[in-house]
């Protein structure tokens, strides 16, 4: 299987700060990934690194075969790289609705569009509701449902999702997590997302990479991770492995 | 105020609010999806005047053809500048950008001087101007097609913007440029739109103007610039419903305030609604602030630099050429050019303890250097002191008073707080001029033991002398305590507070340290033009110290000495023409910018 | 706990109508380390900026040694002993290593600020601005012998990272790997002299060996007797550093005791360390010694 996304020893610098050392990993088609790892790990900049927003030094970023290492932000979204940002980070002042229209920024086929839009409205009940308000004034968990919406209407093959569980109470965070399978059984779309919570990321996810200092420490599938012995060591960062 | 009189004044108002909330919604429009303060926005007042009148006055274009075709160059220029300057600035500092902006609009202000010479135009009458009355008020034709214009535009304006798909991607931008970037919106052709429509609203702007005042020259963009820029601040830069609300609201109490006081107290009035609103919404009336600065993250600390390792040996070898060998060689025209670098070295070095230490890129240092140049004047003139107490108590005078006014602005933060000081040192100059209109004459000149001191060489002693006590003041402050702690304000106001340290305080410290110099600054000014009057201290003189201390490296005093040099020495010896020097000076700040961000005696890191 | 250092009462902070800090009480007693954990959004950080005055409440109280500080500035709570270290780190970039530390001398010094009780005071503040205007460009005995203390305490807070920090005593910060930052940070603070020292995410960013070096400094200070509020994911850390532990979530404390109690708490392995969704695995993964 060629995968659908494939980072090959990628490196990043913040001035002379070395934020990614060599990392690889891969994105399958249809599948979940999950990211792990403490905070300042490299897993932001990692999807960063994938969105185009930074730039590599060096290391090759392939999507479908294809490298695009240096293409633009704009490109890889009209390739099929959709994003949710961390903290969402939906547009506060646009509606629910506007919202979803910038999600779609790069099509230009109406009809599909507003085929989308509607799908997204079944899709997501609560905010087929609120369509007409301010997405600032949207709750958590509602604006959560909005930036996956949003990042669904460019039709994307590959969702990055930052922290899509940040800031969530725990009841809102199961809900996200099923809404991450359902997205990706129903509609296909492969997800590679950050998660802080390495069991319950795993327990979604079919693989994992596990960052520390801007380096993968671990890898494996979901279950050789949940299994391995040193996931909580790595991943909680044990300050005296015994 | 009879009925008619009031309508009178609010007629006057809308239409110059008119002119203000144009110009304003293309400041905050720019800033929105940029964050940089576009100066170059004022040029296009002018430009929109001067272009106008020179179709429809000297090539007699009809006016309907005329105007598309201002907006058409004005958006068109607005291009080339986004693209070649300001975009490609914005992405290292978005002050230094601003200030490029300014330089742009120096730059657009002395070619479109040399095309149409700096002469007030009488523009013609294209719209009849007082064909129509309600009551007893009179009105033209033209003031309701001005009107209604503005109406239209901000009508298709607020169209666009909610339903068109660049016009919603404008919105994005401006809401979380970094979310817009991830939807695969264009942020640089979005950048481009808003800057291409902004160049054209002020073109507009500049052609209403133009018909509502009856004349118009190049520089007359600067006012209703600094206005429109106001405007934008009041309303909160970044929305443009405060743009356009800000605009009106200052026209109308700007007409009123003429009505009441005369045309001086005009400036006067904008900047106190400033900083009125400033201090009691710090992000303006229709803006938000984050309650706290982010935190820095890693790697962010780009632009920075370490100052170059100056050899021992140079500082001797400094002191003995500009102290010794220029006054022993050099000619009279060399030492009254010496004076000016002097001058002007003394204000940036005084200067860099505020801009450079404190952070707080204050725009208006003509403000303390006007105050201690008529301080200075009033002390010898009219109360018998000696120039040698007037130059410290000058100085002292200015501090105090710069103080004084600058005191409620120290929470306003980035660009707002460069605003608020340049409103500052405008409203000074202002205030100096009600009260003396005329300027100051036969201004006494320094005499030591009875011996007049009126040659260049003895301007130029004194000068240096003040220079070297400067310097030397400077540079223990720099590495005292209290120095440590004003540069921990700068850096980090959030983690300087957790430290004990008083962010406010120092700032004003600073700031009072920067308005000393400045006024004894002013105060050798005066006694060596022996005249001084308002048009001296101008916004260009304030951003000229500004530009002199980045130019050398913000932090750095010895560095203001060779912006100085460079800025004031070189191009006057250079004997360019006024309006070239300008160009040169735009060109000097830009590519200084670009090339060497923390200044030229500081490297890149 | 008659005597508790820091007592913090009904603590509520909201951002846009979300309240980030929903009712928190706790205390700290002199000499005792307490940590706070809980998931990323449960207003572990909002609650350190608010104890240390870098936001402010919108109820509740908070008293430090019996002074009730909740509405007193970021300032006046470091001069009156709270010293702070921030999430990603907040060092003056443009200011050296030990110039830093220097700052953190601040509210520790006398000679170099005179008149310094006066600097609160509207108008009066000038006094000693202008005080210290005229040490600084003058100087006055007094001042020069405060100075060569300043230099001697930055060099004992230097020595506390000497293999780090020291070589790179006059570097500017922004030149500094992202760890060596963290350890001017604490140093910083540390220079404050803090009866509270507060600290958020000290090893975020650090790998296992520098983790451990923080775990060591942090148990030398706390053998020192120095009183610590700590914010930090890094659980086994945690574990062996604190006195107690106090858990987070959604804004309210849902839990606090001993460390060894508190990881034991489902409540806690639920909303922190994360549930299994898989029903049959061991509640209490990877537990140390």
């Amino acid at each position: 299987m060629t995968a659908l996304l494939a980072l090959d020893d990628v490196n990043v610098f913040y001035g002379p700060f070395h934020a990614l050392r060599g990392n690889s990993l891969t994105v399958g088609e249809g599948e979940i990934v999950s990211l792990l790892g403490g905070n300042a790990s490299g897993k932001s900049t990692t999807m960063k690194t994938i969105l185009g927003l930074i730039k590599v030094k060096s290391g090759t970023v392939r999507f479908e075969g294809r490298d695009i290492t240096h293409a633009s932000t704009r490109r890889r979204v009209i390739g099929g790289i959709a994003s949710v940002p961390e903290a969402r980070r939906v547009f506060p002042q646009m509606t629910v609705d506007e919202n979803l229209l910038a999600g779609a920024y790069t099509r230009s086929d109406r009809a599909g569009i507003a085929d989308d839009l509607e799908r997204m409205r079944e899709h997501f009940p609560r905010l087929a509701e609120r369509r007409r308000q301010e997405a600032g004034t949207l709750s958590g968990g509602e604006q959560q449902m909005l930036a996956f919406a949003r990042a669904l209407m460019s039709r994307p093959k590959l969702i990055c999702m930052d922290e899509p569980t940040m800031g969530l109470s725990p009841k809102l965070v199961d809900q996200v997590l099923d809404e991450i399978v359902r997205i990706n059984r129903e509609l296909g779309v492969a997800v590679l997302f950050v998660e802080q919570q390495a069991e319950l990321a795993l327990s979604i996810a079919s693989r994992g990479y596990v960052l520390a200092t801007g380096e993968i420490v671990l890898q494996g599938t979901a279950r050789e991770l949940l299994d391995d012995p040193h996931i909580q060591e790595a991943y909680l960062g044990k300050a005296n492995p015994s | 105020m009879g009925r008619s009189e009031l309508t009178d004044t609010l007629i006057a108002g809308l239409l110059r609010g008119n002119v203000y909330a144009l110009g304003a919604v293309g400041i905050s429009l720019v800033f929105g999806v940029m964050n940089v303060v576009n100066f170059a926005q004022f040029s296009f007042f002018g430009l929109g005047a001067m272009l106008s009148w020179f179709f429809v006055s000297e090539l007699g274009l009809p006016f309907y053809i005329a105007l598309p075709l201002v907006l058409l160059i004005c958006a068109a220029l607005g291009f080339v500048i986004n693209i070649s300057v300001v975009r490609p600035l914005a992405k290292y500092l978005p002050l230094a950008a601003m200030l490029s902006t300014y330089a742009v609009s120096q730059i657009l202000d002395n070619v479109s001087q040399i095309a149409f010479t700096a002469q007030f135009q009488v523009f013609p009458e294209v719209l009849p101007t007082s064909n129509l009355a309600i009551g007893s008020t009179r009105f033209g034709t033209s003031d309701v097609v001005m009107l209604g214009t503005t109406v239209v535009i901000m009508a298709a304006m607020a169209l666009f913007l909610k339903y068109g798909k660049i016009g919603r991607a404008i919105r994005a931008t401006s809401q979380d440029q970094e979310a817009a970037l991830q939807m695969g919106i264009p942020v640089g052709l979005v950048q481009n739109v808003s800057f291409v429509i902004a160049s054209a609203l002020g073109g507009l702007a500049g052609v209403f103007i133009a018909l509502y005042v009856g004349v118009a020259n190049p520089g007359s963009g600067l006012n209703i610039g600094l206005t429109a820029f106001v405007a934008a601040t009041l309303g909160g830069l970044g929305s443009l419903v405060g743009a356009v609300v800000g605009g009106f609201v200052l026209g109308i109490l700007e007409a009123f305030g003429i009505h009441f006081f005369g045309d001086t107290a005009r400036q006067i009035i904008v900047f106190v609604v400033l900083i009125v609103v400033l201090i009691v919404r710090p992000g303006g009336l229709f803006g938000k602030v984050p309650l706290l600065s982010a935190e820095p993250l890693t790697g962010t600390f780009l632009g920075k630099g370490r100052p170059l390792r100056i050899p021992r040996w140079v500082w001797p070898v400094a002191f003995v050429v500009l102290g010794v060998a220029v006054p022993v060689f050099g000619s009279n025209y060399v030492l009254t050019t010496g004076t000016q670098v002097l001058i002007y070295a003394i204000i940036a070095a005084g200067f860099t303890v505020t801009a450079g230490q404190a952070g707080v890129l204050a725009l208006g240092q003509a403000g303390p250097i006007a105050i201690g140049a008529y301080m200075s004047a009033v002390l010898t003139l009219y109360l018998g002191f000696s120039f040698w107490i007037a130059l410290p108590l000058s100085g002292l005078v200015a501090a105090i008073v710069a103080s004084i006014l600058a005191s409620p602005i120290w929470g306003v933060k980035g660009h707002y707080i460069s605003i608020a000081t340049l409103g500052l040192g405008i409203a000074i100059v202002a205030v100096i001029q009600l009260v003396f209109p005329q300027g100051l004459y036969n201004i006494p000149v320094p005499t030591f033991f009875g011996t007049p001191l009126s040659t260049p060489l003895a301007y130029y002693l004194i000068d240096f002398v003040v220079l070297v006590i400067t310097l030397v003041i400077m540079w223990r402050l720099r590495r005292s305590h209290l120095g440590k702690v004003i540069s921990s304000v700068g850096a980090d106001e959030v983690a300087a507070l957790a430290s004990g340290v008083r962010g406010r305080n120092y700032k004003a410290l600073a700031f009072a340290v920067s308005a000393f110099f400045a006024g004894v600054g002013g105060s050798l000014l005066a006694h060596q033009y022996t005249y001084i009057d308002p048009t001296i201290f101008t916004m260009m003189m304030s951003l000229l110290v500004v530009t002199i201390v980045i130019l050398g490296g913000v932090g750095l005093s010895y560095g203001a000495v060779i912006g100085s040099i460079i800025l004031i020495g070189a191009m006057e010896l250079l004997r360019f023409t006024p309006e070239l020097r300008i160009i040169v000076y735009g060109l000097v700040l830009i590519l200084v910018v670009r090339f060497r961000p923390g200044g030229i005696l500081v490297r890149k890191s | 706990m008659s005597e508790s250092l820091l007592q913090v009462t009904g603590l509520e902070r909201h951002f846009d109508g979300l309240k980030a800090v929903d009712g928190v009480s706790f205390s700290v007693a002199p000499g005792e380390v307490v940590s706070i954990i809980g998931p990323n959004g449960s207003g572990k950080t909002t609650t350190l900026n608010l104890v240390t005055g870098t936001i402010r409440p919108h109820a509740g109280t908070i008293t430090l040694e019996g002074t009730r500080i909740e509405k007193a500035d970021s300032a006046r709570i470091a001069e009156h002993g709270i010293a702070r270290t921030f999430q990603n780190g907040r060092v003056f970039a443009t200011l050296s290593v030990a110039d830093n530390i220097e700052v953190g001398l601040h509210s520790t010094l006398r000679a170099s600020r005179p008149f310094r009780g006066l600097s609160n005071i509207f108008l009066l503040r000038w006094i000693p601005l202008l005080g210290e205007l005229f040490v600084a460009i003058v100087g006055t005995p007094g001042s020069r012998r405060e100075e060569k203390q300043v230099a001697s305490a930055v060099d004992a807070e230097i020595h506390r990272f000497e293999a780090r920090l020291g070589p790179r005593r006059d570097d500017p910060a922004y030149s500094l790997s992202y760890a060596n930052r963290r350890r001017t940070e604490i140093a910083r603070a540390m220079a404050l002299r803090p009866r509270l020292l507060v600290l958020d995410e000290p090893t975020a960013g650090m790998n296992q060996s520098e983790t451990t070096e923080v775990l060591e400094q942090l148990l030398d200070l706390k053998a020192e007797g120095q009183a610590i509020l700590l914010v930090e994911h890094k659980l086994d850390l945690v574990m062996r550093v604190s006195d107690r532990v106090i858990v987070m979530d959604g804004g309210r404390i849902i839990a606090e005791g001993a460390p060894e109690a508190v990881r034991q708490n489902p409540a806690v392995i639920e909303a922190y360390i994360g549930r299994r969704r898989e029903p049959a695995r061991d509640p209490n993964p990877g537990a140390p010694e």
